[in-house]
């Protein structure tokens, strides 16, 4: 399984990645480095093995229905870069 | 500085002064910090004061501490390294800066760290590298290698950082102190700016085990804002006393050719003391840690890939202008990303993309079955497990540029207590030509009494660490 220049343009497409010419070039050889040291994984035999997603048991935590505070509206916004009515200001999203 | 303190020979503002005063002196060589907090530090100080003469005492009144800058503080910048979060001021704490504010501890600073934890070298700081404080043309480890270098070169005698693949225990060992991650679940990860959720953990770094405890006991236990938490018991008395005569074994798998020989020599010393001492030391085969760099290099950029989708210059961060907000986004992501969170995060896309999702993610989490499964085995009939806890002593600056594979095989011994989940710590073993040598030792999920236990017999037969030529 190697990795091409298609395909590296196709997975910074899915994260919203622009990279420059000369980051592709240079990126596509080392992920193909990584991806060749995940080759003794691929050779384990795992069937039966159930999948761990989480290092210890974890279940749901639940709490009474009560209204809480969280942070203001005012708080919310503090780090905005561009703000309106109390809204985040962004350039425009339908294209 | 506890008894000074509390005998009123110390002020908590003249301690408070002294560490600034040293960190302003040290730091423009070292450079662990990423923002000193003079002012906060000296009011955080007169208030902890007031509480000591009061009458009242616990073992962080009154003393300094650093953070690694991945965690929030409300209104002090928090960068994580980066330029995508350069300014920001957080609405909010973490909960560990809560508790430790709780406790009366003096925040000094927060210090620098490979961008978004994602690093074993502090390089990948998005501003500049830190130095070991050991030798400045060497690397203090990664990716908490502010907060260790901070606590190496006496700026802070106590820090905390945060380890997803070894990221406080690594540069533990490479800067000579004692650094410790947690059980998954101990300590509360509300705040900390998240880089792979399953296996983040917020841990101490000190000069010696007993502070080091201190720093774990004042940050750890249930948190309602944190669901992953588990209420697991504690014994805190346990902890603190020095273990008998424990049962340890030594994978064949970290004592080959994939660690340096003189780091080698020194984990056979200290078996040989440990030995002398009482322990029962024997060697064990766990074969899938030789499959825990590749499993770790799916599982954590694949969470990051995820974590980091927030940062798109909508809500906060750097904010590039664009005629659309998908084209903005990915200017902002383009340009506020380093090298390596880009690569992270092509890993991380990629291998749970449509196709691939099963040859890789769905195979990592059973090969992180089989690892725990394993290493669980191992504990029914061991006390811990003793491991080198980097393959080899402090590397120079710029070594491993170009190789994307030589760092990652740095956290080769530190990996499997993340996947796992398993509390682990590192202790200074000695010293190969003038660089420490960390010792680690890892035990059963929330058996952190035994490991700190355990680690208090090492420490006291391996010898109390030295201070750097730096600072003496």
């Amino acid at each position: 399984m190697s990795f091409t220049l298609e395909d590296l343009k196709t997975v910074s497409n899915l994260a919203r990645l622009d990279l420059s010419d000369e980051e592709l070039a240079q990126m596509v050889g080392n992920l193909n480095k990584v991806l060749e040291s995940f080759r003794g994984l691929q050779q384990l035999d795992l069937s039966g093995i159930e999948i761990t997603a989480h290092s210890v048991d974890t279940h749901s935590v639940w709490r009474e229905d009560e209204p809480r505070n969280g942070l203001s509206r005012a708080e919310a916004l503090s780090a905005a870069p561009a703000s309106h009515a109390g809204l985040f200001l962004v350039p425009r999203i339908i294209e | 500085m506890r008894e000074l303190l509390d005998a009123k020979k110390v002020s908590a503002q003249e301690l408070a002064k002294a560490h600034l005063e040293r960190i302003h002196r040290l730091d423009p060589t070292v450079r662990a910090f990423l923002k000193v907090c003079d002012e906060i530090a000296l009011k955080q100080a007169g208030a902890a004061q007031e509480r000591i003469m009061q009458g009242e005492t616990n073992p962080l009144l009154g003393i300094p501490f650093a953070l690694k800058d991945n965690m929030v503080t409300q209104g002090i910048e928090t960068t994580c390294a980066s330029k995508i979060l350069e300014g920001w001021k957080p609405p909010y704490d973490s909960t560990v800066a809560l508790r430790l504010a709780q406790h009366g501890a003096v925040l000094l600073g927060k210090t620098n760290l490979d961008e978004f934890a994602m690093g074993s070298s502090t390089e990948f700081s998005g501003f500049f590298p830190t130095r070991n404080p050991w030798d400045l043309a060497r690397v203090p480890g990664g990716s908490s290698g502010g907060s260790a270098a901070a606590v190496a070169a006496g700026m802070a005698p106590i820090a905390f950082g945060s380890d997803t693949g070894g990221s406080v225990r690594q540069p533990a060992a490479l800067c000579g102190v004692v650094g410790m991650k947690p059980t998954y679940g101990r300590v509360s990860r509300f705040g900390l700016i998240a880089f792979s959720s399953s296996l983040d953990q917020i841990g101490p770094f000190a000069r010696n085990v007993r502070d080091a405890i201190w720093a774990y006991e004042a940050s750890a236990g249930v948190d309602p804002n944190d669901s992953t938490m588990q209420d697991a018991p504690y014994d805190s008395q346990i902890a603190h006393r020095p273990a008998k005569a424990p049962k340890i074994g030594v994978p064949e798998q970290v004592m080959n050719e994939k660690i340096q020989p003189e780091v080698r020599a020194l984990m056979q010393n200290a078996i040989k003391s440990l030995s002398d001492a009482g322990a029962v030391i024997e060697q064990v085969s766990l074969p899938m840690i030789e499959h825990g760099v590749s499993t770790y290099y799916i599982i954590a950029p694949a969470e990051a890939s995820s974590n980091l989708a927030r940062y798109d210059g909508v809500r906060y961060g750097l904010r590039i202008e664009a005629e659309s907000a998908s084209e903005m986004m990915r200017r902002v992501r383009e340009a506020g990303f380093g090298k390596e969170v880009k690569e992270r995060i092509i890993i991380g896309t990629y291998v749970l993309s449509s196709g691939y999702y099963d040859a890789f993610y769905t195979k990592a989490h059973k090969a992180r079955t089989l690892m725990k499964t394993q290493f669980r085995e191992m504990f029914s009939r061991y006390d811990a497990l003793l491991l080198p806890t980097s393959p080899t002593t402090a590397f120079k600056i710029g070594e491993f540029a170009g190789d994307p594979m030589a760092l990652k095989i740095a956290d080769y011994c530190t990996i499997p207590a993340n996947l796992g989940g398993f509390p682990a710590i590192s202790i200074n073993a000695g010293y190969s030509g003038g660089l420490p040598v960390g010792l680690q030792l890892v035990c059963d999920s929330f058996c952190e009494q035994t490991l700190f236990s355990i680690a208090l017999l090492a420490e006291s037969v391996l010898g109390a660490p030295k201070m750097p030529e730096l600072v003496t």
